[in-house]
């Protein structure tokens, strides 16, 4: 391990060219499933961010004290005991927002990212570096989430935290809000075109095909 | 029993756990590159959501709930926020006295799909399982046909959405959408589909 390790890199990598959500495939189930408001995205982000960077550094810094073979009971355990925090201070100060996100909040137990980063990371990293990766990556999933949980909310209701942003067709205004935009299907089309996007911009992410010959033209008779 | 059997049909169809509510999706898009393999993924995630969510229950409402201790003299006593802590470790539990189980007695089905039972444990689907039961305050028979139901329901999915999966070898994609792009939209499609059965319920 390097003496110094550079720290702006291990906290802006996973933002785009690491992203969890995007290329690792963690922590995907609560990405799309809070993301019909900004509010929610939001409240899920800061919650997600908060648990990850704590986690990843309560057992970065006990992680030459965990027997091996319990450690995913280990880190469980502990993951649960600080999303139990969040879930109740969501519950006393924001209780329609915790309301909102019903059993999402409790789910980032067994969010994979934060078990992904403790196992990848932490384990292996003092507790300053392992912080900081945790809160990169949870930067990197919150980026996600606010990003779809923009669009979602402002082609879904014409509005951004609640407040009317384009005035909508009955009111009097031009715009008709695509309530498809507040289903299901919407936010997996919405992510799928993110992943897209992303790897259109950086083409080293797209996975190779997996039956090249398949597409190879056919000789010509 | 048309109640219960109603409620079986909405788990697996209506709130159907990966393309409606979301739930499983990590392992849902990660083991759907083969059907045999989404097949072993579904019937184990039957298995395990039959028999957490019972007992879930079952702990949950002697232990935990509000009220639960009043024999004992505390009736104010509320533990029902240990309940995260409580089901997780059931479900590890409970993944591991399946697998150690499969392993002694039906060696053939544990190889077919040892590798995913350990990763059950933090399977969101699974923990959510039993976070509804609570939150929908659901009957020791309901949790049993809900969880039962919810593992179907992924079953099917996971198993329909392999077999696209496995077509799509001979589609030309554009380079950034193969894979986990190109998945999503299926995923996004399939929940269109899904989304009629809503309907379905709604007319009923």
């Amino acid at each position: 391990m390097p003496a110094r390790p550079d720290y702006w890199r291990i906290l802006t990598q996973p933002l785009i060219r690491q992203n969890p959500v995007t290329l690792q495939i963690l922590g995907i189930c609560s990405a799309l499933a809070v993301t019909t408001t900004l509010v929610t995205s939001l409240t899920m982000s800061v919650s997600l961010t908060v648990v990850l960077t704590l986690s990843t550094g309560i057992i970065s810094a006990i992680r030459r004290h965990i027997p091996d073979s319990i450690r995913l009971i280990v880190q469980i355990v502990i993951v649960a005991s600080l999303v139990i925090v969040i879930d109740q201070i969501l519950q006393a100060y924001f209780a329609e927002i915790s309301r909102a996100l019903s059993v999402y909040v409790g789910l980032i137990t067994t969010n994979c990212l934060v078990l992904g980063r403790t196992e990848a990371y932490a384990r292996h990293h003092f507790p300053i570096p392992a912080m900081i990766d945790g809160f990169g990556n949870g930067l990197g999933y919150s980026l996600i989430l606010i990003v779809i949980g923009g669009l979602r909310e402002l082609l879904g209701k014409g509005a951004l935290f609640g407040i009317q942003i384009l005035p909508l067709a009955d009111a009097g205004g031009w715009f008709t809000p695509l309530s498809l935009m507040l289903l299901a299907p919407s936010a997996f089309f919405l992510l799928g075109l993110l992943v897209w996007a992303i790897r259109w911009i950086l083409p080293e992410q797209a996975e190779a095909s997996e039956h090249p010959e398949a597409l190879r033209p056919e000789p010509a008779e | 029993m048309s109640e219960l059997w109603s409620l079986f049909l909405t788990a697996a169809f209506v709130d159907n756990m990966p393309l409606t509510l979301f739930l499983g999706l990590c392992t849902f898009l990660a083991l759907s590159k083969r059907p045999e393999a989404a097949l072993g993924l579904g019937v184990a995630m039957t298995g395990v959501l039959g028999v957490t969510v019972p007992l879930n229950f079952l702990i949950y409402q002697s232990f935990l709930a509000p009220g639960a201790w009043a024999w004992a003299g505390m009736p104010e006593l509320d533990l029902s926020y240990l309940a995260l802590i409580a089901f997780i470790g059931v479900i590890a539990a409970s993944v591991q006295l399946l697998e150690m189980v499969l392993d002694r007695f039906f060696p053939s089905v544990h190889a077919a799909f040892g590798v995913f039972l350990p990763l059950l444990t933090v399977q969101c689907a699974i923990l959510a399982g039993s976070l509804f039961m609570v939150e929908r305050s659901y009957s020791l028979a309901q949790s049993v046909v809900f969880g039962l139901g919810s593992g179907v329901g992924f079953a099917v999915a996971v198993a329909m959405l392999a077999a696209i999966r496995t077509r799509l070898a001979y589609s030309d994609l554009p380079a950034g959408l193969r894979g986990l792009g190109i998945a999503f939209v299926l995923a996004g499609l399939m929940s269109l589909g899904f989304a009629s059965f809503a309907q379905m319920a709604a007319t009923q």
